[in-house]
């Protein structure tokens, strides 16, 4: 195994399309790296430039200490999954997964072994002697799974590899992915749009918008603390509520009259946003101490939670995740205060974390 | 976007939806049916049958009024003649149909493999302009190819491709070409480029994972694409008609063509000359019709 340097890499396309602006990541051995991003951030294109199915514009990345710019993605000893499998489909699912085996030339013997490891590792016993499409997506991703852990490569690369698969499998897929990075102590850089397999997968993430890195964070940090209003915006479900604020007698004041903990070091004569998670407010009742009063305009009951969006002092649509025991109705007053600790607070114009 | 013929042209909701089949009533619209088709493939099928009839009637038969449709005798000497020139040797019109295969064989598989590699590169790379320059190519196929009968004769005079078979095999391969990007690269889309990103993992270069894994998965648009791209090569007149004139160069369109006027014509020898024009085409569909049925629906799935 080894660890992976991107340094100032750049892609532009010969149609004049940068795909990358400027990324550096420094992904560590034995690491469990997720690129997160919309459609379009780049984190596709960065991934196959570190597999050297892209040639990048300029930049280095290094695999193992070792500068793999100018090495054909055979000699980078790495492994790829893909959203779509991509098994070659002639093959039986024993011949997918000896393939790569065969193609490096090694002898008959270790070839079985090793495939016979990877599927026990996998449970492909019984599909061992299918074709491709005879197997489920499920299957057909724990096949692909296989056939990159059949190479012993140095490093992982998933591209959206659960993407295909319906949620209840996806999950369980999550789960088996994570287990099989711990077990093989294997260094993986997995890409995906869905922050909750970001959350759940990854050890470290790097936040991803239009071709540069937003954030690099453990989950925890990049929840917390979002470095950039995209980052606020983009982790958690629901999002931030961005509520514009000014401190006011060592108070941090929103528009609506709601009243925030202000974190030390705030710069002054600058326009500020603070980012407050809808777990760190609270629908009250009209009145209640502390609370501004406020609207309730829907509430969605998920079973475990409910999600009020509610209006106060022309501030709209906050979000507020409350209990499911703590009910109001649409259109009914309420009060609404702030019960978490001091808000991520961000600068209006550079769209940064300012403290 | 799955669609099948029928929902595509049921405009009405679903449910209340009956088939036309229904309300005409479905025994009289399927006899009707059968009726229109019979009178198509009657008029259709007639001109064929009447030139196989030909092709095997003696000549006075074939003068005869009035027209003898059963009560005749067959014979194969027009087919001899097609082949056997009058002192024994080879006749004129086998020299002409050798110069076909060789001209719409040679230009289809110059075609193909010029086409199918320039249609993998158009589908898989990010290339300048990459819609402008395939709008260009199509764009080759706008005009009827008569426009340029008389600039190509000129330009071929120049570089002395007049009366030569090379000549005929550059410019249907000029015309097939761009039918081939095109068509070949609706294919190639079909096929996931993952196929080739895995496969170049796994230790081949590009190249080689064009061959060994979209290449086998083409097959049936490859086989698709040289059928129509034959049939052109091979069905070709005007520019055959114009750019030879010797017996040695000239394929089977012009050739057959030349067998009608003067004082007499020689319909027997016409038609059986026409059938054996019209086999090889036949024959050869026939024998790839699995991919050319592939062929030509794929795309039509989603897959």
């Amino acid at each position: 195994m080894a660890g992976i340097e991107v340094t100032a890499l750049h892609k532009r396309y010969p149609d004049g399309t940068v795909a990358v602006d400027h990324v550096d990541l420094s992904i560590g051995d034995g690491e469990l790296f997720v690129m997160l991003g919309p459609s379009g951030c780049g984190k596709t294109t960065t991934l196959r430039a570190i597999a050297g199915l892209e040639r990048q514009t300029t930049g280095d990345i290094h695999i193992g200490g070792t500068l793999v710019n100018d090495l054909p993605p055979a000699e980078r000893d790495i492994a790829m999954v893909f959203q779509f499998y991509a098994l070659y489909p002639h093959l039986r699912t024993r011949d997918n997964l000896a393939f790569p085996l065969r193609a490096e030339g090694l002898p008959k013997p270790e070839v079985h072994k090793r495939v016979d490891e990877a599927a026990r590792l996998m449970r492909l016993g019984p599909l061992l002697d299918r074709r491709p499409r005879q197997l489920s997506g499920g299957e057909q991703q724990r096949v692909a799974l296989a056939r990159a852990l059949v190479r012993r490569p140095r490093a992982f690369l998933m591209d959206e590899p659960l993407t295909n698969l319906d949620a209840e499998l996806r999950a369980d897929m999550r789960t088996e992915i994570k287990h099989l990075q711990g077990e093989l102590g294997a260094t993986m850089v997995y890409v995906t749009h869905d922050q909750v397999e970001a959350m759940s997968l990854g050890h470290r993430i790097a936040i991803l918008n239009k071709g540069r890195v937003e954030q690099i964070g453990t989950p925890l940090e990049v929840y917390d603390r979002p470095a950039s209003l995209f980052c606020a915006a983009f982790i958690g479900s629901p999002p931030m509520n961005l509520i514009e604020v000014e401190v006011a007698d060592g108070k941090l004041r929103g528009q609506g009259g709601l009243v925030l903990t202000p974190p030390s070091g705030l710069p002054r004569d600058r326009r500020l946003v603070a980012g407050v998670r809808p777990e760190a407010l609270e629908v009250t009742a009209p009145g209640a101490e502390r609370s501004v009063p406020a609207r309730v305009v829907s509430a969605e009951w998920l079973g475990d939670e409910i999600i009020y969006v509610v209006d106060h002092n022309g501030q709209r649509d906050v979000r507020v995740r409350m209990p499911p025991t703590v009910r109001f109705a649409a259109d009914a007053t309420v009060g609404l205060r702030h019960t978490g600790g001091t808000p991520a607070v961000y600068d209006v114009r550079t769209e940064e974390l300012v403290a | 976007m799955a669609v099948s013929v029928d929902e595509a042209v049921s405009t009405g909701p679903a449910r209340d939806h009956t088939p036309p089949a229904r309300r005409l009533g479905g025994r009289g619209r399927s006899v009707l049916e059968v009726a229109l088709l019979t009178v198509l493939a009657v008029v259709m099928l007639f001109p064929v049958l009447w030139m196989i009839e030909t092709s095997i009637k003696e000549n006075r038969d074939v003068y005869a009024i009035p027209a003898k449709f059963f009560d005749f005798k067959v014979t194969l000497d027009h087919y001899k003649d097609v082949f056997v020139a009058p002192d024994g040797g080879r006749s004129a019109l086998s020299v002409s149909f050798l110069n076909s295969v060789v001209v719409a064989g040679a230009s289809t598989v110059l075609a193909t493999v010029l086409g199918v590699p320039a249609a993998w590169a158009y589908s898989r790379f990010a290339v300048k302009a990459k819609k402008d320059q395939l709008f260009f190519i199509l764009s080759t196929r706008f005009m009827p190819p008569v426009v340029v009968v008389v600039p190509i004769f000129l330009m071929y005079r120049q570089v002395g491709l007049i009366d030569n078979k090379l000549g005929l095999i550059l410019i249907y391969t000029a015309f097939n070409v761009p039918f081939t990007i095109w068509m070949m690269k609706g294919f190639v889309d079909e096929v996931p480029a993952e196929y080739e990103d895995a496969a170049m993992l796994d230790g081949y270069t590009r190249l080689q994972a064009f061959r060994r894994f979209t290449l086998p998965l083409l097959v049936p648009g490859i086989a698709a694409t040289a059928v129509f791209a034959l049939i052109f090569s091979w069905n070709e007149f005007v520019f055959a008609t114009f750019l030879t004139s010797s017996d040695s160069v000239r394929t089977a369109p012009p050739a057959i063509a030349g067998l009608i006027g003067g004082t007499t014509t020689d319909w027997g020898l016409v038609a059986a000359a026409s059938v054996v024009f019209a086999l090889p085409v036949l024959v050869f569909a026939y024998l790839v019709r699995k991919h050319l049925i592939a062929g030509v629906t794929l795309g039509a799935v989603r897959r």
